[in-house]
């Protein structure tokens, strides 16, 4: 579904990001995992298009899409929910959804807001509420509720877990694979490198901007350098 | 009591022409941060070319739509040639660019109109109507209702369509606003030509009380300026309530102190918000959850 070839991408003149290569098949959770500065919020922020890509090609269902705007990006089914929530903080709840759907606004769109409420129901008693006043956690399920209501083919979820607590952890990441369960494939950073492998098909290693290991999920957690460099173990 | 209902009058009308101006202001800066100071340039195209055009011979309706919708394409060329070049430089440059910008339309405008004064008849009339005392001329109720329009309009504009909502969520967090797919280069854009709008709109009402001249963009931008620092920047609401409020106090100051000093008080003002209330009476968005 997506390639990534050898993708660069730089802050002024330093890379960040040196020749990744990574792919994700239609129908995956993929885990993204690496420490803090290992280029992995560049990675997804590449791919949605809000950071350009100096080099290398980003290929969506056999299309290249690295020259593209990032709402030409959302058209063709690739949405995010960015590191740090970025919620709109002063707008309700119900219109940060509405404007996740701002590329899709079809008769689908009332179905994906009761399916976003389905699935947080939290969101739904809150939804005339200023988004800025909901809690860390909510603020989270917004996130990534607003990029479900642009029905994408590819969800970007980068940090879900950041600042949460375990038990709302597990309840995003069991919202995770549900959403895979109805079709949605799904590209996860995470610095929680255990439990992001733990629900993950495959993963990747990144370190300082390279690709340098990758594996099923479990292969990586298994793995004795993972272990001692990501899972603290 | 009469001189004082006089003056607030005077001070609202006039304070509705700054408020129209913040307004401006208060669209373009939260949709970019940008400071755009060819703001009352827009105020002063509406007018002249309103003028203009009626003593081509057209009707006043006619004269001013045409007036707003040229005025509204000065905006949107000032956007594309001048702010989107320049993307990603820092707000400074920005806000020097805009400064620029005022003064070539200042020199467009002396060769394309002229360089004296104008105005245009007031729209109903000039029989005062009497209220309490004082004397209320039919113009002023022009701006005041002007005003009122369009501050409804943007505020249903903003809070009940699409495009509205894309403008706020671009001003509160254009990261994200790129994520969900708003064209955020099209959103500043439509700000443009909004404020552009709007300020023209400002200039058509205001000339037959204001009187208009190629230049009389600069004081009204800097009264603008002083009003939407007021209300505390990027608040649409301060906005209007700091332009009254710089409106009602210059025409006190004029009235109880001396007319020499009345531009002085917007710059007072702005030194007084500067001092002691940094956001502004309805600034301040400090507090934010992480």
């Amino acid at each position: 579904m997506l390639t990534v070839e050898a993708i660069t991408s730089a802050y002024g003149r330093i890379n960040v990001l040196h020749e990744v290569w990574l792919e994700v098949k239609a129908g995956e959770i993929v885990a993204l995992v690496g420490s803090n500065g290992a280029g992995k919020t560049t990675l997804l922020r590449t791919l949605s298009g809000v950071q350009p890509a100096r080099s290398g090609r980003i290929v969506f269902e056999g299309e290249a899409i690295e020259r593209l705007e990032p709402h030409q990006r959302v058209v063709r089914g690739i949405s995010q929910s960015p590191e740090g929530r970025q919620v709109f903080g002063p707008l309700s709840v119900e219109d940060n959804l509405r404007l996740g759907a701002y590329r899709r606004q079809d008769a689908g769109m009332r179905a994906r807001l009761d399916h976003v409420f389905a699935l947080f129901p939290v969101l739904a008693e809150k939804r005339r509420i200023a988004a800025m006043s909901l809690s860390g956690g909510q603020q989270q399920m917004l996130a990534i509720g607003r990029a479900l209501m642009a029905a994408p083919k590819l969800l970007l979820l980068d940090e879900p877990s950041l600042g949460l607590a375990p038990l709302l952890v597990d309840q995003i990441l069991a919202a995770v694979r549900a959403l895979r369960a109805e079709g949605i494939t799904v590209l996860l950073v995470e610095q929680n490198a255990s439990a992001a492998l733990a629900i993950a098909d495959r993963g990747y290693v990144l370190e300082t901007g390279r690709v340098v290991m990758e594996g099923t999920g479990a292969a990586l957690l298994d793995d004795p350098k993972v272990r001692t460099a990501y899972l603290g173990l | 009591m009469s001189e004082f209902l006089q003056l607030v009058f005077s001070g609202l009308t006039v304070g509705a022409i700054y408020a129209l101006i913040a307004l401006g202001f208060t669209l373009i800066y939260n949709a970019s941060d940008v400071i755009n100071f060819a703001q009352g340039d827009f105020v002063m195209i509406g007018g002249m070319a309103t003028v203009f055009l009626m003593s081509a011979g057209l009707a006043l309706p006619v004269a001013a739509f045409i007036a707003v919708v040229a005025s509204v394409g000065v905006g949107l060329l000032l956007h594309r040639l001048a702010i989107e070049p320049a993307r990603g430089a820092s707000p400074v440059t920005l806000i020097m660019i805009t400064i620029g910008a005022s003064i070539f339309i200042k020199g467009v405008a002396q060769i394309v109109f002229d360089k004296q004064f104008h105005s245009l008849p007031a729209f109903s009339g000039d029989t005062p109507i009497p209220v309490g005392g004082a004397t209320l001329l039919p113009q002023s109720l022009w701006v005041l209702g002007t005003t009122l329009g369009l501050v409804v309009a943007l505020y249903l504009f903003l809070e009940h369509t699409l495009s509205g909502k894309a403008l706020l969520a671009t001003a509160a967090n254009r990261l994200a606003a790129r994520l969900v797919g708003i064209n955020v280069t099209l959103i500043l854009a439509m700000a443009f030509g909004l404020s552009a709008a709007i300020g023209a709109l400002a200039g058509v009402v205001a000339t037959p009380i204001t009187l208009t001249r190629y230049d009389i963009g600069t004081l009204f931008a800097l009264k603008g300026f002083a009003a939407a620092m007021l209300g505390g920047m990027g608040n649409p609401v301060g906005a209007v309530v700091g332009g009254l409020l710089i409106g009602l106090l210059e025409t006190f100051g004029a009235g109880y102190v001396s007319s020499t000093y009345k531009d002085a008080v917007a710059f007072l003002m702005i030194l007084f918000v500067l001092f002691f209330l940094p956001r502004g009476l309805f600034g301040g968005r400090s507090v934010e959850r992480v």
